[in-house]
């Protein structure tokens, strides 16, 4: 399987990304700059976290323009599927691949820790490793990750199974506390609706390797290998 | 050129130069200084950047071993780890601009270690920080913590540098003069690191980075000032950081370096142009001529003094080879940053800058190093203070008190902060902020280093020469507990005036003890920063060296942590307990005394009992290990209890010592290690000639003592957890 990650000046995990996906789909995957226009022949694209421009202006709001977006949009309305983690999945709502925005976490605060995260719909390439409503132990790092859309359209989400990951306790158990950033029902991630695009915030490429203190994030690049293979 | 006429012995000390470093000046030009270069002069004579009043003591410091590749004087220290890579690492200190404008003043100061650590070649892996602040009551404490700690985050964050470790302390001694020290630990290529001098006669002058603005003109000199009461007007002179910049710019220089085409690179810190200038030509032995109006400006109208002078953060100088500069630029148009050829190297020996075809400073740049003042400052020691006797202080229940100690300020989870933190982006933190040190893989192959921050500085106002030794045997201990071989340290010493002879002399006392104990330990120092006048209106920061510590695992599986991991293991104490309470943090939270002469430092204890440690960890019977400093063993039991989420049964105490000294004394060379073993490591204790006590079995939820009751862990928690964010909760 191949794939494809992208750079913006100020990506920062792309390195931590490529070594999950070096892992899953033992290839090292392509970089593709910024700048460049076209890709490689890719069977997913990856947009990774970071602070790509700076996040000036809004978070992924320029890259969201980048020459590299058009390419990335036309290959999505193609149905190829596109991965957007943390910075990635900002740019993705900016770029209109995905609805809603990321605001502030409640605490106006960066926040890097583990947090547990409930798979809501476990039919998609991307959730396919992952039992229905299974909870996983994922880090997040973040300080714009509080999700927010109109009630329409978190409806939408709902009802179309749309939703592909929320904050729970470490049981799969719904609680205020462990909504950390304030998200809209405690979304932490979310399809399109051909699910072939996925954005999330927490950092599932941060929890493959058990030196590091944790492994659930494996079946999620594991589940991708042999949905798209 | 300006004749210097208008300068005078009156403006110069506006300047922060002495009559008799003027009339230096005078002489070692042959003139009176212009402006622009009174304003040379000047930064490269402050304390910060000449370390006029250290120079004499840091010379006597270790710097040497076979691990070390470079030693202090360059941007940062180099060792070597095996299979061809070095490790590059540095602290800094950051303290009075972030006592100024928090946010940006400890951002920037991230930036600067950065920078320092990259110019060398080597790609940034870790950074840690070291935080004293004032009194929790004072009224700028909460301010300037939340904005020092938004401002680390704020930048190692956006950069992609992940924060592993530190400290945090608090002290009514910093109300008024906070400290901020960033370390920052780079990996390169032994064969492949960068060095500042430059070389080459005809070579080409190469400006990259951000524009110059007007930020942080005189900042050094600021830096070497003590605060009076209007410290809030100095605010222009901090400096204001893009990390977005740096993370460009860091990119652009790896990828550069790379590439055939680096003679000798320098960052653009303190005293930016001008030091970075002086430093290539007078280590190179050669001439600079600076063109000054190719300098990339970030506004009209600079003038020549602004230009040189100017801290704008995120610039690096580089002295290129002949017929590279249109890869190079190449290089840096990719990652959409200034590339500007602004001089080139000559054979004079003179910085010459110039800007409109006139020449606006021209300055011998051999004696302007050499010549640099340098001071042998009268100094002298404090008293020596007498022994606690345990039998005089009030019974207590053991229990209450390890509860208020695990909630106090001094021992509260620091959890708030490191959590604000990216502390796993790169994707290779093996032992996460909290523990005894930080460790990071760096290798497929498992190689990881480990790294700690250490110092106590109401021991060093008590004894510098115990204080500073200790610092060290700290930073060694703490390496040494999750399995690594210390390598070298890099120090940052922060002290207050040093015209003042006690300051002095807590300075030549520290820096006998880090002496005394590097040497022992096979500890060298290969990189460090000096920062004092750290007084605001007369009164001073306790002295506090802080010794950053790197040590080496050759395999990160075999790494441990302070957690304990299975009920019915063995809790063991290593080292010997005397029950010395004198400067220890029980009697400063539970009897409110400041009391007493810190621990005696046995280094060849020390030595002994940590290499014992560390081959027990090798030899894979160590569950769990964690050393005991601050508040004792009770404390260091605690932490480990709540690490784990386990709670630890306590065997009957010696009889033959007071019970507040066993189980709250501070002696040091110890450790606690949990072990499924216990056998085989008494054993092996007794045959290495190292102390060694059964201290409990570890079961069920909760911490019991023979014959004070117990306490769950899971209340024990509460407590440690509570402190920091109910406190920066308050408005």
């Amino acid at each position: 399987m191949r794939t494809a990650v992208v750079i913006f000046p100020g990506s920062n995990r792309e390195r931590d990304v490529c070594a999950a996906l070096e892992r899953a789909t033992r290839q090292p995957p392509a970089r593709i700059w910024h700048r460049e226009s076209c890709l490689p022949d890719t069977d997913l694209i990856v947009l990774p976290g970071g602070f790509a421009y700076g996040d000036y202006l809004r978070c992924g709001a320029i890259a969201a323009h980048a020459p590299i977006m058009h390419e990335v949009r036309r290959q999505a309305d193609r149905g190829l599927p596109v991965l957007g983690i943390c910075n990635g999945f900002q740019i993705l709502t900016e770029a209109g691949l995905l609805p809603g925005a990321l605001l502030p976490n409640r605490s106006l605060c960066f926040t890097c820790r583990d947090v547990c995260l409930r798979v809501e719909n476990n039919q998609t390439i991307f959730t396919c490793g992952y039992e229905a409503g299974q909870a996983i132990r994922i880090p997040v790092a973040h300080h714009d990750g509080n999700y927010t859309a109109d009630p329409i359209t978190l409806d939408r989400l709902e009802d179309g199974g749309l939703v592909a990951f929320r904050y729970c306790g470490p049981n799969g158990e719904l609680r205020e506390e462990d909504n950390f950033n304030g998200s809209a029902r405690a979304i932490a991630g979310i399809f399109n609706e051909t699910r072939t695009v996925l954005g999330l915030m927490p950092h599932p490429e941060n929890a493959t390797d058990p030196a590091l203190g944790g492994t659930d994030g494996r079946a999620f690049f594991d589940g991708l290998v042999s949905a798209l293979q | 050129m300006n004749d210097g006429s208008n300068v005078t012995a009156a403006l110069a000390a506006e300047y922060g130069l002495t009559n008799e470093e003027f009339e230096r000046a005078i002489k070692l030009l042959g003139r009176a200084p212009n402006v622009t270069e009174l304003g040379i002069f000047s930064v490269m004579w402050s304390e910060h950047c000449s370390y006029k009043s250290s120079k004499i003591w840091l010379k006597t410091l270790p710097t040497t071993g076979p691990q070390v590749i470079c030693g202090p004087g360059e941007n940062a220290g180099v060792v070597d780890i095996g299979d061809g890579d070095a490790v590059v690492f540095k602290i800094e200190s950051h303290n009075h601009p972030s006592f100024i404008e928090p946010y940006q003043g400890a951002a920037t100061g991230v930036g600067g270690i950065l920078r320092d650590v990259f110019t060398m070649g080597a790609r940034p892996v870790a950074i840690l920080d070291s935080l004293r602040f004032g009194s929790p009551d004072h009224p700028l404490t909460r301010h300037l913590l939340s904005g020092v700690v938004a401002g680390i985050g704020g930048y190692g964050n956006c950069v992609g540098v992940p924060t592993v470790g530190g400290e945090c302390e608090f002290d009514p001694s910093y109300d008024g003069n906070i400290l901020v020290n960033a370390m920052c630990v780079g990996l390169a290529r032994a064969d492949r690191i960068f060095y500042s001098a430059a070389a080459g006669p005809g070579n080409l002058v190469v400006y990259v980075g951000a524009k110059t603005g007007r930020d942080g003109i005189h900042g050094a000199t600021m830096a070497s000032a003590e605060f009076g009461g209007d410290a809030g007007e100095k605010r222009p002179t901090v400096q204001v950081g893009d990390p977005f910049t740096e993370k460009l710019l860091i990119e652009a220089c790896l990828e550069l370096m790379e590439k055939d085409a680096i003679v000798a690179i320098q960052d653009m810190g303190a005293a930016g142009l001008t030091s970075s200038s002086v430093e290539m030509a007078g280590k190179g032995g050669l001439g600079i001529e600076l063109d000054l109006d190719r300098v990339p400006v970030r506004e009209t109208g600079m003038s020549a003094y602004e230009i040189m002078l100017s801290e704008s953060q995120e610039r690096m100088l580089m002295v290129l080879r002949r017929g590279s500069e249109a890869e190079a630029r190449q290089i840096f148009e990719k990652w959409e940053l200034d590339f500007a050829v602004i001089g080139r190297v000559t054979e004079t020996g003179r910085l010459v800058a110039q800007m409109r075809e006139e020449v606006l400073a021209d300055i011998p740049v051999g004696p302007l190093v050499t010549e640099a003042p340098v001071y042998h400052r009268p100094w002298r020691r404090p008293h020596p203070k007498a022994d606690i006797d345990p039998g005089t202080l009030p019974d207590r229940n053991s229990i209450e008190c390890l509860k208020q100690l695990v909630g106090s300020p001094a021992l509260c989870s620091k959890r708030w902060i490191w959590e604000r933190y990216d502390h796993l982006v790169m994707g290779n933190t093996v032992k996460r902020p909290g523990g005894d040190a930080a460790v990071i893989r760096i290798s497929s192959k498992g190689k990881a280093l480990a790294l700690a921050t250490d110092c106590t500085p109401r021991y060093c106002q008590a004894d510098p020469v115990r204080g500073g030794a200790q610092a060290v045997a700290e930073s060694w201990r703490n390496l040494t507990a999750v399995g690594a071989e210390p390598l070298a340290v890099t120090d940052n010493m922060n002290f207050g005036n040093p015209e003042r002879p006690e300051i002095m002399g807590q300075f030549v006392g520290v820096i006998e003890g880090i002496r005394e104990a590097c040497l022992a330990l096979g500890y060298p120092v290969v990189s460090g920063n000096v920062s004092l006048y750290n007084e605001t209106s007369g009164r001073a920061i306790l002295p506090t060296p802080v010794i950053g510590g790197v040590g080496l695992i050759s395999d990160a599986r075999y790494a441990v942590d302070l957690a304990l991991k299975q009920d019915g293991d063995t809790l063991i104490l290593i080292g010997e307990t005397n029950g010395h309470l004198g400067r220890s943090l029980y009697l400063r939270e539970i009897e409110a005394s400041e009391a007493g002469p810190p621990p005696p430092i046995d280094l060849i204890a020390e030595r002994r009992n940590g290499d014992f440690v560390r081959g027990q960890i090798r030899a894979g019977r160590i569950a769990a290990c964690h050393d005991v400093s601050d508040g004792g063993l009770l404390v260091a039991i605690a932490e480990m209890a709540m690490a784990g989420q386990r709670g630890v049964s306590l065997e009957d105490l010696p009889e033959d010592l007071p019970r507040v000294g066993f189980l709250f004394g501070e002696d040091q060379a110890r450790y606690l290690l949990e072990t499924g073993e216990p056998k085989a490591v008494i054993e092996a204790a007794r045959a290495a000639g190292v102390p060694v006590r059964v201290i409990g079995v570890v079961c069920g939820v909760s911490l019991t003592l023979p014959d004070a009751g117990a306490i769950s862990v899971s209340a024990l928690t509460a407590t440690n957890e509570a402190w920091l964010p109910g406190y920066m909760e308050q408005a």
